[in-house]
């Protein structure tokens, strides 16, 4: 298995809501305090890296957040203007503006074409070694096949054309899991998992990108095991209950039961947890890593809330994420 | 959960005809959606019918189901309440299947119709175009509005990179036929290498596409626009309808900052296109008494028996558990009870904000176990729409 961060791109997807941009936030940051530079580029534009790691909106120019962390919006119409530029030196830089509007209207017809113009630019990054790694928050699961597979699809559609040459050098990055790798994050919930198993099937079958790692977030712990669990139960019968409530004593005394309600809603919830966690690894091929990041009850946000996940990952992933990490 | 709100999420529906859900992934829209419809059924009677994206399986089991696909399936009664008034129908996105249908429909011929269904980018517009799923919903959504036979549609909303991508199809579509693009590149092909007005935009697209890309998409659009006027007539039809007042949205949001934070986004965007919010749907909430300042004291109060031995006995007694094992987890319960507490405390907050924007959220607290069975499916409905008469 090549170690996560030993690679040269990473696209991290998963449902709306199971924590995959902060999962990309941690992973940078692990990156960076591994001493590499690193490129995190937000697929969607939707300003959730940039809270992350708090700092000001993000435009298409990448920006130095911190030594050796850049961070990007992806906007496909600047894209066009650098591929323009750059490739194939065509000499409308000040024009393009309406003429990429009217292009809008090929790349939201023509399949691929705005996937390309996306995937294209975080390739171009990856294949120029300015950076150690590239990150890419991507789009959330319904998309992201479309998104790594749009050279290919390109490919399929053009016969000839330079867009065709373009694929190439593309797919030779995407398709070498030496560089390349799907980081699937998901929660322990119905949903999310069988969504989460589907989209590594697809992934699998469609297209050639290797899939490097489930991530498992905001991961209840079951609060008691074993005998303690039979304790737990023991204290919630009408005598036990009966006997806390006196030795509490006084109005907190008649909240026992909600005390201990609430702590059997949590074990719940973990015992659910868990059942969703051994589907998923019933789901996955054989040997797919699975990290673990647990829920974090805390008030913090943003930063604070990456470099804990980080933190996490460093103490029990070690061995995945990278050789040299301490 | 507050008496009013209930009667107003009853009253709401009585008098709409379209609902549409919606809001940010993984906060349970489609269970919200299915117990909302078998709910509506139940108190409400008539034709209900659930128009889901991707239910989880074991949610379409529990009604009784086993593959739903594009047309719709009834939910046997016996899934149902015994005295349910109605009936409850389940529909299943599919967006390919949803394309073909449309094609057929619209195609002037069926030597055109063939054409288009054959032609390898309309498999690839159909099946990878990033977009198209949130157009064919509402096609759908019109398409059975239309047909009459159902007195209320519960539409759960395709998992959108952007809520908005679902309200802005039709006009999308719309404008795509309209646009210049169109109209240049179905334009035979001499006369558009000969157009002088086309002439900077043509250079651009060689110069990335190449021309032999620029003929197929040409080929594809010539007989695309042949549907033109049907599809036209049709997106304007479903985009009325969306800001109809028989139409109405809830958002359904869980109180995690990412979903709320979506949630008021999405409130926002909906007024700003004049389309009816109803409410807004609180889901998976921490019970109140989490916060209160009593429990709080009783669970601490609980980890501080264990250093009274008399006390920490006879509680042990009572249970009938060794007294080491008895601390031990009383002291668990007092330390998590924190964490809880900090979640409800954060969800309180968020909560309060919502509250202040919209005018009726309803709450409905997490379940011990997932939604995947019809009692856990009814006891969801009885929060969203109050206990059956």
């Amino acid at each position: 298995m090549n170690p996560l961060l030993d690679r040269r791109l990473l696209f991290v997807t998963g449902k709306g809501g199971t924590g995959k941009t902060t999962a990309a936030a941690a992973l940078a940051d692990l990156a960076v305090r591994a001493g590499k530079r690193v490129l995190v580029v937000e697929m969607d534009a939707k300003g959730a890296i940039a809270a992350a790691f708090e700092v000001p909106s993000l435009g298409f120019e990448p920006t130095e957040a911190s030594p050796g962390l850049w961070l990007m919006a992806m906007n496909t119409e600047d894209s066009l203007r650098e591929y323009l530029r750059v490739v194939a030196r065509v000499p409308l830089v000040g024009r393009i503006g309406p003429l990429a509007r009217t292009f809008d209207f090929v790349a939201d017809a023509a399949p691929g074409v705005k996937e390309i113009l996306a995937i294209g630019k975080v390739c171009w990054e990856v294949r120029e070694r300015h950076y150690d790694l590239v990150i890419v928050d991507a789009e959330a699961s319904g998309h992201i096949v479309a998104q790594i597979d749009a050279p290919r699809a390109i490919r399929e559609l053009v016969q000839v054309g330079p867009v065709r040459e373009q694929t190439d050098w593309m797919l030779r990055i995407l398709d070498d899991p030496a560089s390349t790798g799907v980081v699937v994050v998901t929660t322990p919930e119905e949903m999310p998992v069988t969504e989460s198993v589907e989209l590594v099937q697809q992934v699998r079958t469609r297209t050639k990108v290797d899939v490097a790692a489930v991530l498992v977030n905001r991961l209840l712990s079951p609060w008691f095991d074993g005998t303690d669990r039979s304790v737990f139960d023991a204290l919630s019968s009408d005598r036990a209950r009966a006997a806390l409530a006196d030795a509490v004593g006084g109005k907190a005394g008649s909240k026992v039961t909600d005390v201990l309600g609430a702590a059997s809603l949590a074990q719940h919830r973990a015992d659910v947890a868990a059942e969703h966690v051994a589907r998923l690894h019933d789901g996955l091929p054989d040997g797919m890593p699975v990290l673990f990041t647990p829920e974090l009850f805390t008030k913090a946000s943003g930063r604070r809330v990456v470099t804990l996940m980080a933190d996490h990952l460093a103490a029990h992933h070690a061995a995945e994420l990278h050789e040299g990490l301490r | 959960m507050a008496p009013r709100r209930v009667r107003a999420l009853v009253d709401l529906l009585a008098t709409k005809e379209m609902v549409v859900v919606c809001g940010s992934g993984g906060t349970g829209k489609t269970t919200v959606a299915a117990a909302l419809g078998a709910a509506a059924a139940e108190r409400l009677g008539g034709r209900v019918l659930v128009l889901t994206v991707d239910p989880a399986r074991r949610l379409a089991t529990a009604l009784g189901l086993g593959d739903v696909g594009n047309t719709p399936t009834r939910v046997p009664d016996s899934a149902l309440a015994a005295d349910c008034r109605g009936e409850l129908w389940v529909a299943m996105l599919d967006t390919k299947a949803g394309w073909d249908d449309l094609i057929r429909r619209h195609a002037p011929d069926p030597s055109l119709r063939d054409r288009v269904l054959s032609n390898p980018l309309y498999a690839n517009i159909t099946g990878r175009f990033v977009n198209s799923h949130d157009y064919i919903a509402m096609e759908q959504l019109h398409d059975l509005h239309a047909s009459g036979g159902f007195d209320l549609l519960v539409i759960d909303t395709p998992p959108s990179r952007n809520a908005l991508d679902l309200l802005d199809a039709p006009g999308r579509m719309r404008e795509f036929f309209g646009s210049r693009l169109l109209q240049w590149l179905t334009v035979p092909g001499r006369s558009r290498l000969l157009s002088v007005a086309s002439k900077p935009f043509y250079k651009l697209a060689d110069r990335v596409l190449g021309s032999r890309f620029l003929e197929d998409i040409a080929e594809f659009f010539v007989l695309f626009q042949a549907m033109e006027a049907g599809f036209v007539a049709r997106a304007t039809a479903v985009e009325r309808l969306l800001t109809d007042d028989r139409t109405t949205f809830l958002v359904v949001s869980t109180l995690e900052a990412g979903p709320v934070r979506e949630a008021q986004f999405l409130v926002d965007e909906l007024r700003r296109r004049h389309m009816p919010l109803g409410a807004v749907v609180l889901n998976r909430t921490l019970p109140a008494s989490v916060r209160q300042p009593a429990v709080a004291k009783a669970a601490s109060a609980m980890g501080a028996i264990t250093s009274d031995s008399a006390s920490l006995g006879r509680v042990s007694s009572a249970a009938g558990k060794p007294v080491d094992a008895v601390a031990r987890v009383l002291q668990g319960v007092a330390e998590h009870h924190r964490e809880i507490a900090v979640v409800a405390a954060r969800e309180a907050e968020r909560r309060a904000a919502l509250d202040a924007l919209v005018p009726t959220t309803v709450a409905v607290p997490t379940m011990p176990t997932d939604v995947h069975d019809l009692d856990v499916l009814r006891e969801l409905g009885s929060y969203l729409l109050g206990p059956t008469a």
